[in-house]
C-alpha cells in the first residue's frame, strides 16, 4: 500500500492521533499528515533521536521496537521495523494497546507488496490452436 | 453524651471521606514516564526523576511541541 494513504488510513481509524510522521530508518519522511513540511521533518528527526537515545538503555538484548513517552499534555509514540518507523502524537490518557495497534499495522500495509494483477488471458488465437490440436488428435 | 457520640461519627465520616479524595487525586495524577517495548515482549518503564528519563522525555517533549 501507498505510504500517504496508510497514513490517511490510521488517522481517519485512529481518532485518539493528532498528527503521525512515516518515515523510513534514517529519518527521512515519507509521508505525514502535518500541515508543514519543516515541521514533519523536524518530528522525524526527533523520533530518531528518541529510537537512538531509548536503545541505550538496553545495549545487549532484544531490539527495542517501540516507545510510548507519557507526559501531561499528551504522549508520543514511536513504531517501528526493519525499514520504516511510525511517530504518533496523541491527547492526554489515551488507550495505549489500541494505539499502538493502529501504528503497526499501518507499517504493516506499508511493507505489503502492492495487490498483484490477475494473470492475462490467453490469447483468442492461441485458445483455437489448441483446440483444432485437440480435434485433430 | 448522644450529641458527642454524633459529633465523632461526623469527624470520623469527614476524615474518611477527605482522605478518599486526597487519595484518589494522588493516584489518578500520572507521572511523566516512558515505555520502552523490546522484541522479545519485554518492557521497561522509566519513571520521571531518572537521567534516562528525564532526557527521553525532553526529546518527547519537542515532538509534542513540533507536532501540534
Amino acid at each position: 500500500m501507498e505510504a500517504a494513504q496508510a497514513l490517511a488510513d490510521l488517522t481517519e481509524i485512529s481518532s485518539q492521533l493528532v498528527g503521525a510522521v512515516l518515515a523510513d530508518a534514517d529519518g527521512s519522511v515519507v509521508a505525514s499528515t502535518l500541515p508543514d513540511d519543516e515541521r514533519a521533518a523536524a518530528v522525524a528527526r526527533a523520533a530518531v533521536e528518541l529510537l537512538a537515545a531509548a536503545e541505550e538503555e538496553r545495549r545487549e538484548g532484544p531490539e527495542l521496537i517501540q516507545v510510548q513517552a507519557a507526559l501531561p499534555d499528551g504522549s508520543v509514540f514511536v513504531v517501528r521495523d526493519d525499514r520504516h518507523f511510525v511517530v504518533a502524537v496523541t491527547g492526554p490518557n489515551p488507550t495505549v494497546g489500541l494505539v499502538f495497534y493502529d501504528l503497526k499495522t499501518c507499517l504493516r500495509l506499508v511493507g505489503e507488496e502492492p495487490a498483484q494483477k490477475p494473470a492475462r488471458r490467453r490469447r483468442k488465437k492461441e485458445e483455437q490452436e489448441e483446440e483444432s490440436a485437440d480435434g485433430e488428435a | 453524651m448522644g450529641k458527642r457520640r454524633v459529633a465523632t461519627t461526623l469527624l470520623v465520616a469527614l476524615g474518611s471521606v477527605g482522605g478518599a479524595v486526597l487519595w484518589r487525586l494522588r493516584s489518578g495524577k500520572s507521572r511523566d514516564h516512558v515505555d520502552l517495548y523490546f522484541a522479545d515482549g519485554s518492557m521497561v518503564s522509566l519513571a520521571e526523576g531518572s537521567p534516562e528519563a528525564n532526557r527521553l522525555l525532553g526529546i518527547a517533549r519537542r515532538i509534542l511541541a513540533q507536532a501540534r
